[in-house]
């Protein structure tokens, strides 16, 4: 297992080190900079600001001298915020992010996992259709669609959620936190229903029944077990995805997350906030999809044992 | 399974736990301590007068700093802010400023010629690298010394006579110079404070943080979070504190206008930035006065790249303009949310009104293409308009389509480019005609008539007049009168209509949500709004609800 873990952070670096060189080389290639704007810039203001910046060095030389701050931990000055550095910024909006994401994940896996496994438990019936169905509009039904439908209804009809911001009012993490949940909410449905039907298949499962084990204890205590498995493995991207995706609910709920640096960093030509956002989160997805396999792997004797055999 | 049972119970209580009903809004919270709640648009590139630009930090920095003078809420007439008086030589060349001697930094410290000195030095260095340089461009020799010309600060026209007395000498008498004072790229900053934590000529240093800042406005920093809010508190050492109703104010970095309209229905703003388009009718209908909509000093319109075929021939930009309905536009696309335009400078900009010289007239614009060799749109060789992706102009761009089809009988493609390639197409003039829109800084003609002199940065279309350069930058400088320097914009600008390089389509408006206990918030031509004067009545209520 840990000869597994190990390579697995092997095999991460160079995916880094290639999404650094490329990103790199594609921002500078965008159309337009990062001091470009409405007004005119005056000539010898642009290379003033070009030098503070080191904009003036030959490509290449940014390159090495970006590694090498990188490889201390600095990700460089902001372009748009002059002031404040990419890690200071990220370091604000993560722990936004991670907590928005942590509790759109967990609403997610409750509402999904409990309508899986009641779908699951009678299959093509009603109430395996209405759960699905639902899950079938969670999944299509984008945040930008459904954030401002909760909020008209909580925020403005009802008056009983505030609908912007986070931490200033009572109750105002709720809405953002189904909306951005519900969409993996319903995948987790899809899957749990899944897992359950394929373990509530198997002989064990029906030893436990002719045991004479009541159903709620047959479920909680060995299909559950296997049945989540695949819920499991899709967790390590699912936060991933929630930390790198939440730009649509920061937005509509006013949110101070990284979500909304990150796209607008793109859009303002903010070439050191691009690749330290980009560094950043590829390192995450990289990090949580190993986590959620080495987890799937101890839920698993069969994974375990394949992971024995070709190590 | 325990993990299972101890993971929904986990979540289930977080979810709880953060589920009590919403309390008091901010409104009414704000009300009774005397804060505004403030949708402020975007989150602020930083508070350095000197080195930032935008709307969001413009309101930001005047509520933290102040000016020599300032402007007049109602009537935009300058009136003092740091210094007391001043005195204008009768040539108009000379300004002598008096310093208030209660005028105090934040700190307690007073306020010294000699602060904007050293600040009008920073802003002016070559190393700053301040957008905004040219603002103080007026002075005499500080073109030189930006352009690295001259390197002594000392030849500069800026003096301290005394620890209260500032004297700045132009290089022409500029009307419009003690409006400059109102803008921030001439505010004074805290000379040790900035020497604190960095060069004079720093632009990243952590001065404008919390706890490290001093200003000299009417409010002083209390808290800046990240894309969250800023929070401002009434100073302690502001010389006119006693004038100040308000405690604080917090501004949100409202981004989405959808959701600051929301935020303000629900009562957690005082104040919007802006109202969606599709929201306005709505307001109106109800009659609602919540929504305050003014004349604002800013001109949307095409330029024309006059190098650049079919659009090379004044003819055809004529026909072009001469075909849109600016009414039928700005009432249907627009919702009555624009004032057509027929020339470049806003109507009424401090009493200068710009030339009109044409109406929408398609049987004349069908002549003038005839004549430019494409009867009823023959042998038209296809033209594009660019614009930068956003739904507004891309409206608009489809009407302006639609109109030169059904009128001129001519094919249009419309495209849109993400923000900065099309800032880069316009800049390296790879366009054919461009959508653009000018805000003033200073109410005058000056600020949108010098766009368009000959390799100006501004002017992009390729427009080069020796007549009209001669009056923008030497005849009207020296204008005796006021109203002789307005008949000579008035000629440059005939000249400029005549010849067509922009196709003006509408003057903006600004808009924006008031809470009805909102007051002292006065709708002027630059929507500017001194925070000094605000002041909140508990008792008005949003639709007059007594909840």
């Amino acid at each position: 297992m840990l000869r597994f873990i190990f390579w697995r952070l092997i095999q991460a670096i160079p995916v880094i080190f290639v999404v650094i060189t490329a990103t790199f080389f594609l921002v500078r290639s965008a159309p337009g900079g990062p001091f470009d704007s409405e007004k005119a810039v005056l000539p010898e203001v642009k290379r003033a600001l070009e030098a503070q910046y080191k904009l003036d060095l030959p490509l290449h030389e940014q390159y090495f001298a970006y590694l090498s701050d990188l490889s201390n931990g600095d990700l460089g000055p902001s372009f748009k915020y002059p002031g404040r550095s990419v890690n200071e910024i990220l370091g604000s909006g993560l722990p936004v992010t991670a907590e928005l994401g942590l509790y759109a994940l967990s609403f997610a896996l409750l509402i999904g996992v409990l309508a899986g496994v009641f779908a699951a438990l009678k299959p093509n019936t009603r109430q395996d259709y209405i759960p699905m169905g639902l899950a079938m509009i969670g999944i299509c039904m984008p945040s930008f669609l459904l954030g401002p439908l909760l909020v008209l209804v909580f925020g403005i009809y009802l008056d009983w959620l505030p609908i912007a911001g986070w931490g200033d009012l009572p109750g105002d993490k709720i809405l953002p936190s189904i909306t951005l949940g519900s969409a993996y909410a319903a995948y987790i449905a899809r899957l749990s229903r899944a897992g359950m039907l394929e373990i509530l298949s198997q002989d064990y499962i029906r030893t436990a029944r002719a045991k004479g084990l009541p159903e709620w204890r047959v479920v909680t205590q060995h299909a559950l077990r296997g049945g989540l498995i695949p819920v499991i493995a899709f967790l390590g991207p699912a936060f991933a995805g929630l930390l790198a995706g939440s730009f649509v609910v920061e937005t509509i709920f006013q949110i101070p997350g990284l979500g909304r640096f990150y796209v607008q960093a793109a859009f303002n030509r903010d070439y050191t906030m691009i690749l330290g956002t980009t560094v950043f989160l590829s390192t995450l997805i990289v990090f949580f999809n190993l986590i959620s396999d080495v987890i799937a792997a101890w839920l698993n004797p069969r994974l375990r044992a394949q992971f024995k055999g070709a190590a | 399974m325990r993990f299972f049972r101890s993971f929904v119970t986990v979540s289930s209580l977080a979810l709880l736990l953060t589920a009590c009903g919403s309390g008091e809004s901010n409104v009414v919270s704000g009300n009774r301590e005397g804060l505004l709640h403030y949708g402020n648009g975007a989150e602020p590139q930083g508070l350095d007068p000197h080195v930032v630009t935008g709307v969001p930090e413009n309101h930001l920095i005047r509520a933290l700093f102040e000016g020599l003078a300032v402007k007049n809420p109602k009537t935009l007439e300058p009136e003092p802010g740091v210094a007391e008086r001043w005195d204008i030589s009768d040539d108009g060349t000379v300004y002598t400023f008096y310093i208030n001697p209660n005028a105090k930094w934040s700190n307690g410290e007073p306020i010294t010629a000699s602060d904007y000195v050293w600040s009008w030095n920073r802003a002016l260095h070559p190393d700053t690298g301040s957008l905004y340089a040219y603002m103080l461009y007026p002075i005499a020799n500080s073109e030189a010394y930006s352009k690295r010309e001259i390197t002594d600060f000392s030849e500069v026209g800026v003096k301290a006579l005394d620890d209260l007395t500032l004297e700045v000498t132009l290089n022409a008498p500029t009307p419009y110079f003690l409006q400059l004072m109102d803008h921030y790229s001439s505010f004074a900053v805290h000379p040790e404070t900035l020497m604190k934590h960095g060069k004079m000529t720093d632009r990243f240093t952590p001065w404008t943080r919390v706890g490290n800042i001093v200003s000299n406005g009417a409010f002083t920093l209390e808290e800046w979070s990240l894309n969250r809010r800023i929070i401002m508190k009434k100073s302690e050492h502001y010389w006119d504190r006693d004038n100040v109703e308000l405690n604080g104010v917090v501004f949100y970095p409202t981004e989405n206008v959808v959701s600051e309209e929301r935020m303000f229905r629900a009562e957690q703003l005082h104040y919007t930035q802006v109202v969606p388009l599709d929201k306005i009718p709505g307001y109106r209908e109800s009659g609602n006065p919540s929504y305050v909509q003014a004349p604002y000093l800013g001109t949307y319109y095409y330029l024309v790249n006059t190098d650049r075929p079919p659009v090379d021939n004044v003819l055809v930009r004529r026909a072009l303009s001469l075909a849109l309905d600016r009414d039928q536009l700005t009432r249907t696309v627009l919702q009555d949310t624009a004032i057509p335009a027929f020339s470049i400078t806003p109507p009424d900009t401090l009493g200068y009104n710009p030339p009109k010289l044409f109406d929408h007239d398609p049987e004349k614009a069908r002549q003038l293409l005839a004549e430019a060799g494409y009867p009823n749109g023959e042998g038209w060789p296809g033209l594009e308009i660019i614009y930068n992706t956003q739904e507004a102009h891309r409206k608009i761009a489809v009407a302006v389509q639609q109109m030169w089809k059904s009128e001129l009988n001519i094919d249009v493609t419309i495209a849109n480019q993400e923000w900065k390639v099309y800032l880069d197409s316009v800049s390296q003039r790879n366009f054919q005609v461009a959508r653009r829109g000018w805000i003033g800084d200073y109410v005058d003609a000056n600020n949108f008539l010098d766009l368009f002199i000959t390799d100006g940065g501004n002017n992009n279309t390729g427009y080069a007049n020796e007549i009209y350069d001669d009056i923008i930058l030497n005849r009207a400088p020296k204008a005796k009168t006021r109203d002789e320097r307005y008949s000579l914009f008035y000629e440059a600008e005939t000249m400029l209509m005549q010849e067509m390089p922009i196709i003006p389509i509408y003057t903006y408006t600004s808009k924006h949500l008031v809470h009805p206990s909102v007051e002292g918030i006065y709708p002027n031509l630059m929507d500017s709004l001194n925070l000094k004067y605000v002041k909140l009545h508990p008792e008005r209520r949003l639709n007059g609800e007594a909840n």
